[in-house]
């Protein structure tokens, strides 16, 4: 089996609070994955240290069979959970910005998602509602044509019909050689797009398992189950 | 639209029933082709593996075959098709009556309201 990525034995302790636990993953490709958990439980720490942001404390990261480097930096798409371009910029400004940045962005296909969204592209970033914000966010990482995607929390702040178009998009768009790694609360509303579900509870994944087999076993679907597993 | 499905079955078998009633019900045709894994799974908002299971599923129970370079299609069977349905109409049938009994209701008059 050929993963497209690894963590083994990953600890991260800021200052005292250990946030990753020893923890160990394996995703194939061409998976899409669910990363659930509740607040606090480490799921954007576990995504900034895939993604080079952090360091881990202990433990290691391989990548398509390598270190983090250049490598994982060119094949690796990550939508932060906060808006990171320059607020004075206008939509078609980034994409340019995008398209010199990363060999792998397609801008036809962002323009393309861009209209069927019924975004101005020569709108400010600051001008945008915080729910189109997230859309233009979520279409610059969608176009490119990367290995692995890292999407935290994507869909937070969008109307449910747009929901539905990003879910759309990324099931008819992502490349099945790629996987894709989408954490969220909004279980219920991804949940039939998953094929893996991964349940992160005080820095340890405590569940790994496919959407079919939390309801063929426990007869309910992944969100009832985590509102019974990490109930108050 | 998305395809209604129920939170607590297994998302392949309602996939699988939704396909099989499409195919029963003539929305594709007996020797029809099938659209495609990725095309049929956004229009149910699935996953593509999951709908690619369902309709693994569905090739093993005859309804389907596939031609390795042009795709799926429904059978030509007439008679499984036919079968099929029986097969159904019996067990809904059987159902329905367990729930008039329910209520109070005998075979005689059941026959009667029906008619």
């Amino acid at each position: 089996m050929n993963y497209i990525l690894e963590c083994n034995n990953l600890s991260k302790v800021y200052s005292g609070f250990l946030a990753l636990d020893r923890l160990n993953l394996k995703i194939p490709s061409g998976r899409i994955i669910g990363l659930l958990g509740p607040n606090g439980s480490g799921k954007s720490t576990l995504i900034k240290l895939i993604n080079g942001l952090l360091t881990a404390t202990e433990g290691d990261i391989l990548f398509d069979s390598q270190p983090l480097g250049i490598h994982s930096r060119e094949h690796i798409s990550y939508l932060p959970d906060r808006m990171y371009l320059p607020e004075w910029m206008k939509i078609h400004e980034v994409f340019t910005y995008f398209d010199d940045f990363y060999k792998d962005f397609n801008k036809e296909k962002a323009l393309y998602m861009l209209k069927d969204l019924g975004i101005d592209e020569n709108k400010r970033l600051k001008t945008l509602s915080k729910g189109t914000k997230e859309k233009v966010q979520l279409i610059l990482v969608m176009s490119r044509n990367a290995k692995l995607y890292l999407l935290d929390e994507p869909i937070a702040g969008v109307d449910p019909a747009a929901r539905d178009y990003i879910l759309k998009t990324i099931i008819s768009n992502y490349n099945p050689d790629a996987s894709l790694i989408i954490s969220t609360h909004l279980i219920s509303d991804i949940e039939t797009v998953l094929d893996d579900v991964l349940f992160l509870q005080n820095g340890k994944i405590t569940l790994s398992a496919t959407v079919d087999q939390i309801r063929e076993e426990k007869q309910k679907s992944v969100d009832q189950l985590f509102r019974e597993v990490f109930k108050c | 639209m998305a395809w209604e499905l129920s939170d607590d079955r297994p998302i392949y078998l309602q996939l699988m029933e939704h396909i099989q009633g499409d195919i029963l019900s003539g929305v594709y045709p007996l020797g029809g082709k099938l659209p495609s894994v990725r095309d049929l799974a956004a229009c149910a908002s699935v996953n593509p593996n999951t709908m690619q299971k369902a309709l693994s599923e569905l090739e093993r129970s005859g309804l389907l075959y596939s031609q390795r370079t042009s795709g799926r299609f429904v059978t030509e069977d007439e008679q499984l098709i036919q079968s099929l349905q029986a097969s159904i109409a019996e067990k809904e049938i059987a159902e329905f009556l367990k729930k008039m009994e329910r209520f109070g209701l005998k075979k005689e008059d059941i026959i009667k309201l029906i008619r």
